[in-house]
């Protein structure tokens, strides 16, 4: 009322159709990075054309049930003293008609819905790509056994050849969830589950943990970039040409399945020394970083080479760790600045997770930074 | 045990029935309906309790990258949030009614075992009290209202907030399970004579079938909390996949019981509209069998469904498709109830009082809610969808516009019979309209948000994924709700302040209650009525040319009630004693001689009662 009052008609208009245009960006999937209704790959088409099927029987059903409702409600209306109205205890005709069309419309999304499940339920066939997916509370491991390569919190993907996923957790229920190409499959530490997509429009996305898994659920994201095939091979070259696994904690496949058994995982690791091979000519806070990385027992936890890496290790391999846009599972940004607070006060930034506070002074976060900022 | 049993007669002996005042007299009654006020306050402030954690939950989500709750404190609301609303505001709030009117709408005296109604209730407070105390520790459960394995594991969950939840719930199934045994006989035996089951109200029927849902759903629940606290207090491991236990076990046995449960909330409120919309159209219940049969239906696919909430697990496609296609099949009853419901307002000559608002609303909010059910009971699209906002958008138009407008509905219809004083029509609709714009603007933009890829139980999102300004909208719709229920409050209080001179029958009811005085005097009934058809009261008005007039309050001199007995609370302290000594002894592995006390307790409560003579 006082805004009626107050305002003059032109300013009412105007923040009418101001607060119609927010809510029709709000809805638009454009605008939404993480977007199911945008699908860029097979898998996630599957999905989207069935929800715009039954979207459309549900906003006929919608708008022809509210219709008659609204109908009834201004077409009724009695007044106290009305006669009573003609007392009608049903109607088998129409009772069965509105039995009968319901059923026939559930038919008709029933039979795309069970050629889409088992479509879905197929095996991704031959020449896919096969990644492992391992979800660790609150972070994502990928392994290519085809290129023997592991990596974490970035999943690379070529364009145009199906990627299948194989998948498990080392620890609590997961959800892995890739909304653009494919949709969700739990994972679990006592099965394999799968799911398969492929990816047709390169690009990087977000992703994220879709089943609760603890404390910092909200905080175990991931990034997926797919890529032209060429730029794919290319990072695969790249990665293989990282510092290879040094030859004294060389354990191939056997390495330990379950961050929560982390202890075993430290003790095999105690002694590793950090990455050998060709570094590049770096500066005196790399080589104090290298130090510190083992002096400050970073690398019982975290491994710095992507070859023949262990499964399963208890923090997330940092091989490109440099590289990567996001740190601490889509926590922050992968900044210098935020590389060092997350470093110094892991608990602070994402209590809860296995990362001790190490006490790093400010002159050691920025010795680390600097080595681990080499990593790409 | 023969004298405990209601006579359904006249007795003549000499007994007065004043209304027996005070606190004693509220600790110790057996009256179902007094116990149906215990009940439905008790459950509005746990709703309010519920509805503030929600309220935080909101600011939270407000904006992104929020720090107003910290991670731990948000797991905790939102656990608490769902548990609460579920096992302590809409069970108990359909339990209220259960207790206040079924005996009212089928011409009884009572509950065919009124101590055992007593003892319900104060089991259900104990067990709502157990959950809560949790707070005080600073030890909320935190693991989700479904506290799926294994992160309830003693290895990833070593506090105590899961055992407050788990043995909570554990508590709260023995009420549910009493009263579920009490409210079956009570239908199948203390029924006015001459109302076949084809006669009875339609809320007699859906809490019917609701009491079967409770009695075959609980047990599994009950079973899974057993297996659970085996793992967690004696190192078993049947969860626990590290020692050869399975994780997806518990969501088998969960759904099983969680999905009935679904039903077990919506079936009262379906019931209450079912009384609601036949009174304010002036009009009998368009297609009664129709309704019974389906709610039967509904009620028995309820049971064939469970997987539905575990596609994402990869059950394969055999699985999948089976629990697909009973998914869907349960839209067919369903849809027949919406059309009943309309096809009883065609033709009628519709008087909108508040109750009607709601009940409209109900129809208007659960047509959503069943549509957006049916977009994920397609396998390859609810990948997508489950575990988002749009879940949460789907299950709070079925459980708020459906169960809460529908109880919101009772409420105002009830009210004058409950409590002899009429709510403001004016603060009703005030209430109606707050409520509606406020819980569509807090929850359809779920919908997108959620199809928008926002997943749910986030403590908080990043900028930059485009969830800010839908976030906001549902954050300040949220307010309006709360608001929409300070309206009510102040209602109430208003109608307090003034004279409780509700007549006996202000909507021109159909159903028995309204034949007595509001409130009822303790005996409900002078005489027991006989029936002759459905709608008996409109059947006794049916005819006349004058209104009835108002039934006399009488002395009720010989009609046999039975004692007030303290029994059923002590042996309710004792049973949540064994459960908070069973919580020590899991934690500290000593205390023993708790857990023997506690069952001594127990046992001297139970044995008493027993034993009280017949007075």
């Amino acid at each position: 009322m006082l805004f009626r009052t107050v305002a003059p008609r032109s300013l009412r208009s105007a923040s009418a159709l101001g607060l119609l245009a927010v809510v029709l960006v709000a809805c638009s999937p454009e605008h939404y990075p993480q977007t199911t209704l945008l699908p860029r790959g097979d898998f996630a088409q599957i999905a989207d054309h069935l929800l715009d099927t039954t979207v459309k029987w549900a906003l006929l059903v919608f708008v022809l049930v509210e219709g008659v409702l609204v109908y009834s409600i201004f077409r009724f209306r009695g007044k106290p003293g009305d006669p009573e109205p003609q007392q009608t205890h049903g109607n088998t005709t129409v009772e069965i008609i509105w039995t009968v069309i319901p059923a026939l419309i559930l038919a008709a999304i029933a039979v795309p819905t069970v050629k889409a499940i088992f479509q879905t339920s197929s095996s991704p066939g031959k020449g896919s790509l096969l990644v492992e997916v391992v979800g660790h509370q609150w972070w994502w491991e990928f392994r290519y056994p085809e290129f023997n390569l592991t990596t974490a919190n970035e999943l690379h993907v070529p364009v145009g050849r199906t990627v299948s996923l194989r998948m498990g957790s080392g620890d609590v229920i997961h959800s892995f969830w890739v909304p653009q190409f494919a949709a969700k499959r739990d994972v679990f530490a006592n099965r394999e589950t799968r799911l398969w997509f492929k990816a047709e429009v390169t690009g990087e996305y977000p992703g994220q943990c879709a089943e609760f898994c603890g404390v910092q659920h909200g905080r175990m994201a991931y990034r997926i970039r797919a890529q032209t095939p060429e730029e794919f091979s290319a990072w695969v070259a790249h990665m293989q040409s990282l510092k290879a696994q040094p030859a004294s904690t060389a354990r191939g496949d056997s390495g330990v399945k379950t961050a929560s058994q982390g202890a075993t995982v430290q003790q095999s690791n105690q002694g590793a020394a950090p990455s050998q091979g060709a570094a590049p000519s770096q500066g005196a806070d790399y080589a104090t970083g290298e130090k510190l990385f083992t002096a400050k027992g970073c690398v019982a936890c975290h491994a710095l080479y992507a070859v023949n890496a262990p499964k399963g290790m208890v923090g997330p391999n940092l091989a490109n760790v440099g590289a990567r846009s996001y740190i601490a599972a889509g926590t922050l940004k992968n900044t210098d600045e935020n590389l060092s607070h997350w470093i110094r006060d892991p608990q602070g930034v994402k209590k809860g997770v296995l990362m001790p506070n190490l006490g790093l002074t400010a002159t050691e976060a920025q010795a680390l930074v600097a080595f681990l900022r080499a990593h790409k | 045990m023969a004298t405990r049993v209601l006579d359904q007669q006249r007795v003549h002996a000499p007994a007065a029935h004043g209304e027996k005042t005070g606190v004693l007299s509220w600790l110790t009654t057996v009256d179902h309906k007094r116990i149906g006020i215990l009940y439905g306050a008790t459950a509005f402030f746990f709703f309010l309790m519920g509805g503030v954690e929600a309220l935080l939950l909101r600011i939270q989500l407000g904006a992104p990258n929020n720090t107003f709750l910290s991670a731990e404190r948000y797991n905790e609301l939102f656990t608490m949030h769902g548990t609460t609303m579920i096992f302590l505001a809409i069970m108990p709030l359909s339990a209220m009614f259960f207790n206040y009117m079924i005996p009212l709408l089928i011409g009884a005296r009572d509950v065919a075992f009124p101590r055992l109604n007593a003892f319900s209730y104060w089991v259900f407070l104990l067990g709502g009290l157990f959950l809560n105390v949790s707070w005080l520790f600073g030890a909320a459960p935190d693991q989700g209202w479904f506290g799926y394995a294994n992160l309830t594991s003693k290895q990833f969950s070593p506090g105590p907030n899961v055992d407050f939840w788990m043995l909570g719930l554990q508590i709260l199934g023995i009420a549910s399970l009493a009263a579920a045994v009490n409210f079956f006989v009570t239908v199948i035996n203390l029924r006015a004579p001459g109302m076949n089951l084809m006669r009875m109200p339609m809320f007699v029927w859906m809490s019917f079938i609701t009491q079967v849902l409770l009695l075959l759903a609980f047990p599994v629940i009950t079973v899974a909390l057993i297996l659970l606290m085996f793992d967690r207090f004696f190192g078993t491991h049947f969860f626990v996949p590290s020692g050869g236990g399975d994780p997806i076990l518990w969501q088998h046995l969960f759904w099983i019981f969680g999905h009935p449960e679904v039903y077990i909330l919506i079936l009262p409120a379906f019931g209450i509209i079912s009384e609601v919309l036949p009174v304010f159209s002036r009009k009998p219940l368009f297609g009664y069998a129709a309704m019974v049969f389906s709610g039967v239906f509904i009620a028995f696919l309820g049971f064939g469904v469970w997987s539905h909430h575990m596609f994402s697990t990869g059950m394969g496609p055999i699985a999948d498709t089976f629990f697909a296609l009973t998914t869907m099949l349960i839209a067919v009853p369903t849809g027949v109830k919406i059309f009943n419901w309309i096809g009883t307002m065609w033709g009628g000559s519709l008087q909108f009082r508040t109750p009607m608002y709601f009940a409209v609303g109900f129809i208007a909010m659960f047509i959503i809610g069943g549509l957006s059910g049916v977009m994920h009971a397609s396998p390859p699209a609810d990948l997508q969808q489950t575990d988002t906002y749009f879940v949460v958008a789907h299950f709070h138009y079925v459980l708020f516009g459906g169960s809460i407008f529908g109880l919101t509905a009772g409420a105002y219809y009830w009210w004058p019979k409950m409590f002899g004083r009429m709510l403001d029509e004016r603060l009703g609709k005030l209430h109606f309209w707050l409520m509606l714009i406020g819980f569509n603007l807090t929850f359809f933009p779920m919908h997108f948000v959620g199809l928008n890829g926002m997943p749910r139980r986030v403590y908080t999102y990043p900028e930059g994924l485009g969830f800010e300004t839908l976030n906001q909208i549902e954050t300040a719709g949220s307010f309006v709700l709360g608001l929409a229920f300070v309206v009510f409050l102040y209602n109430i209080f208003q109608s307090w302040r003034k004279p409780a001179n509700a007549p006996a029958d202000p909507w021109n009811g159909a159903t028995l209650e309204w034949s007595i005085p509001s409130p009822p005097q303790e005996f409900n009934f002078p005489e027991i009525p006989v029936v002759h058809g459905r709608d008996a009261h409109w059947e006794a008005k049916r005819g006349r040319t004058t209104p009835l007039p108002e039934p006399a309050r009488v002395s009720g001199a010989g009609i046999h009630l039975p004692n007030p007995s303290y029994w059923p609370l002590i042996t309710a302290i004792g049973l949540t004693a064994v459960f908070t000594a069973l919580m020590v002894l899991g934690h500290t592995g000593s205390h023993v001689w708790a857990v023997v006390a506690a069952v001594l307790l127990l046992f001297f409560g139970v044995f008493r009662w027993a034993f009280e003579p017949a007075g």
